[in-house]
């Protein structure tokens, strides 16, 4: 008996290190292969986004007369207008965001209780908008919202009002016009993921005796959940870096971080002054959306990351 | 056999046509400008008429400005022969070395005014900042002078200027504080920023670009505005109710420079010379607003005398008028601009 185990056990010993020896190589070489299939992709993120990135930091570490110097990264806090042009560009990355959850929630919903045929023709005609030039569509809402135009000319024949709104050529304008571009962004991926819900679980509620208020309270709005915030996140990210549409629509008001780095490109003569201004977009959007993350669990970010 | 030799004979010749093309290369040159109807009414009054003269091709791109010559030179990529700035622009880009000298054995500088006849730079025609206003609001008693347009309770109504070119928005206001036209150079900026100061609660949109100008006047969003005269002149013909002099207004120069590393430097330097020459300057004023830099082209006969009472740059427009200064603004652009933005971005 001992013997035998003794056997058994000296026998074995030496043939699970070689298995597990031989199963490590095994995995190893998949990685590799993986990798390897990888690497065209690797390649391009670093060729694309990695290198360009570090260059614009490099650059922006250099004042006009070549010299290494913080001057670029100074200056935001010498000049009133860079602090007072970043706030602005958060104020409307964050209103328009709120404006898209709010119209896009309920277009969304509705579009994914619809019929499947009556819900792409109205999915059409929120793709529509993708296929107009944003300068178009920027244009079109100028004729409409200005003193003069369709919305205030009606409203004052009606008797409604009696002075034209302020509707362009500010804030308020800048954030109709974005809103409206961005819609899409928020309504595709929430309208996906809503259709991803099983309606099972819906049943299920209603039967326990749920209302249709606590079932979309309870179950079908937590469902939701990443595919909003997976908009969200797509929609503020744009937000941040428009230019056609303030440029256009705020009236020389509302100058947002896009339209100042222009600006300062074309007033200094080093590329670094504008660089920086890219670098710290860059570093506070990644902050923001490491916050997302962290608040939102991977949802936010799942577009990402695996689900 | 035959088929393969006809093959050879095809390279051949294809090869000696590509070594052909580079030597018909050298009598083309390119020229940027600002596109649009400016550029067309440039290709008739200077390129068409040069090109032909000196028996060249001259191929055509378009310019944002500075930024687009500092990209090709500091890149080592220029493609660019010759290209059309700001005369501020210009001053600028001189500083930094980003142009050729100009041999003035070959370009004839008479009749430009002195101010735009630089080592590396000339004056090519001139734009005017004029006051606009809206005639179905004011009638024929709208604000004819800057300190008019600031008085806003004598002219109530809305206003715009512009927010990206400070340089113009502050000789504006150094003209609207009362000093006289042949005073607001060099602009006391910190003077004629509280003068902007003093105006700023009442303006209703800083326009950044010409068009954005002109929309805001044509659809009535703002009565009265800032705004460049080609600008205002497309207005008036094309019917819209508006008002404007060269009373006060604000002459700008456009340059025309060979950037740093052109290739055919030689041949840009004789066509250069043609654009500037006070025939050639003569034929813009036929098809656009932007009056000629050369003072000699008036006395060409070439233009008729009831359109030049409606150029910027006759000498009778002229004496209205304050002239930019772009030495003024080459050192001092950087800092009027930011105090200028934190003051109106606010």
């Amino acid at each position: 008996m001992s013997i035998v185990s003794a056997s058994l056990d000296h026998a074995g010993k030496p043939d699970r290190a070689f298995n597990a020896e031989a199963l490590d190589a095994d995995a190893r070489r998949e990685a590799r292969g993986m990798l390897a299939l990888l690497s065209l992709g690797l390649f391009l993120v670093f060729a694309v986004i990695i290198v360009p990135i570090g260059w614009l930091f490099w650059l922006s570490l250099f004042d006009e007369g070549g010299q290494l110097s913080a001057a670029n990264y100074a200056r935001f806090f010498e000049q009133a207008s860079y602090i007072k042009t970043f706030v602005t560009t958060f104020k409307v990355a964050f209103t328009v965001t709120g404006a898209c959850v709010l119209l896009g929630y309920p277009l969304a919903y509705m579009l994914s209780q619809l019929p499947r045929r009556a819900a792409s023709i109205c999915l059409i005609f929120v793709i529509l908008p993708f296929w107009t030039s944003v300068l178009v569509r920027t244009y079109a809402w100028l004729v409409i919202l200005q003193r003069k135009g369709l919305v205030n000319t009606w409203l004052m024949d009606l008797g409604v009002i009696s002075q034209p709104l302020p509707l362009a050529n500010n804030f308020a304008g800048v954030v109709i016009g974005m809103t409206h571009i961005m819609l899409p962004f928020l309504v595709l991926p929430l309208y996906a993921s809503m259709k991803t819900i099983d309606v099972d679980c819906l049943r299920a509620g209603m039967n326990l005796g749920a209302s249709p208020a606590a079932t979309f309270r309870q179950i079908f709005f937590p469902l939701s959940l990443p595919g909003l915030a997976s908009g969200l996140v797509i929609v503020f990210v744009l937000c941040l870096g428009f230019f056609v549409t303030p440029a256009l629509m705020g009236g020389g008001k509302v100058i947002m971080w896009a339209m100042r780095m222009e600006q300062t490109t074309s007033l200094y003569s080093n590329w670094g002054a504008g660089a920086a201004l890219g670098v710290v977009l860059l570093a506070v959007t990644l902050a923001l959306l490491g916050l997302f993350h962290w608040l939102l669990g991977t949802r936010a970010t799942g577009v990402w990351s695996r689900r | 056999m035959t088929k393969r030799l006809c093959i050879h004979g095809l390279a051949i010749a294809g090869l000696l046509a590509s070594v052909a093309v580079p030597a018909s290369a050298a009598d083309t040159i390119t020229v940027a400008s600002w596109g649009g109807t400016y550029q067309e009414a440039q290709t008739k009054a200077f390129f068409d008429p040069t090109a032909k003269e000196l028996g060249i091709t001259i191929k055509q791109d378009t310019t944002n400005g500075l930024d687009d010559v500092r990209l090709q030179v500091t890149g080592n990529a220029v493609k660019w022969d010759i290209t059309e700035l700001g005369a501020d622009e210009c001053a600028r880009g001189s500083k930094e070395g980003l142009f050729e000298k100009l041999d003035y054995n070959v370009i004839d500088k008479t009749g430009i005014n002195p101010k735009l006849v630089h080592d590396d730079w000339v004056g090519i025609s001139y734009t005017s900042v004029v006051l606009i206003y809206r005639t179905d609001v004011f009638g024929d008693k709208g604000p004819k002078t800057w300190a008019d347009f600031w008085d806003v309770q004598k002219f109530p109504g809305r206003r715009a200027l512009s927010g990206s070119q400070a340089t113009e928005t502050l000789s504006v206001a150094a003209l609207a504080k009362g000093i006289p036209i042949d005073k607001v150079y060099p602009v006391d900026i910190d003077g004629a920023l509280q003068s902007v100061d003093k105006i700023k609660g009442h303006i209703d949109a800083w326009w950044t670009s010409g068009a954005q100008a002109m929309q805001l006047v044509k659809d009535g969003e703002v009565d009265m505005a800032s705004i460049w005269n080609g600008r205002a002149g497309t207005l008036k013909k094309s019917g819209a109710p508006v008002s404007f002099s060269f009373d006060q207004g604000v002459l700008t120069a456009d340059c025309m420079v060979i950037p740093k590393g052109s290739k055919n430097k030689d041949l840009a330097m004789k066509a250069l010379a043609k654009f500037v020459s006070p025939d050639l300057q003569a034929n813009l004023p036929l098809y656009v607003d932007n009056g000629p830099a050369n003072e000699k082209a008036f006395e060409t006969g070439k233009i008729p005398q009831d359109r030049i009472k409606d150029i910027n740059s006759s000498p009778e427009n002229v004496k209205k008028q304050v002239l930019q200064d772009p030495a003024f603004w080459r050192d001092t652009l950087v800092e009027a601009t930011e105090k200028f933005n934190n003051l109106i971005q606010q």
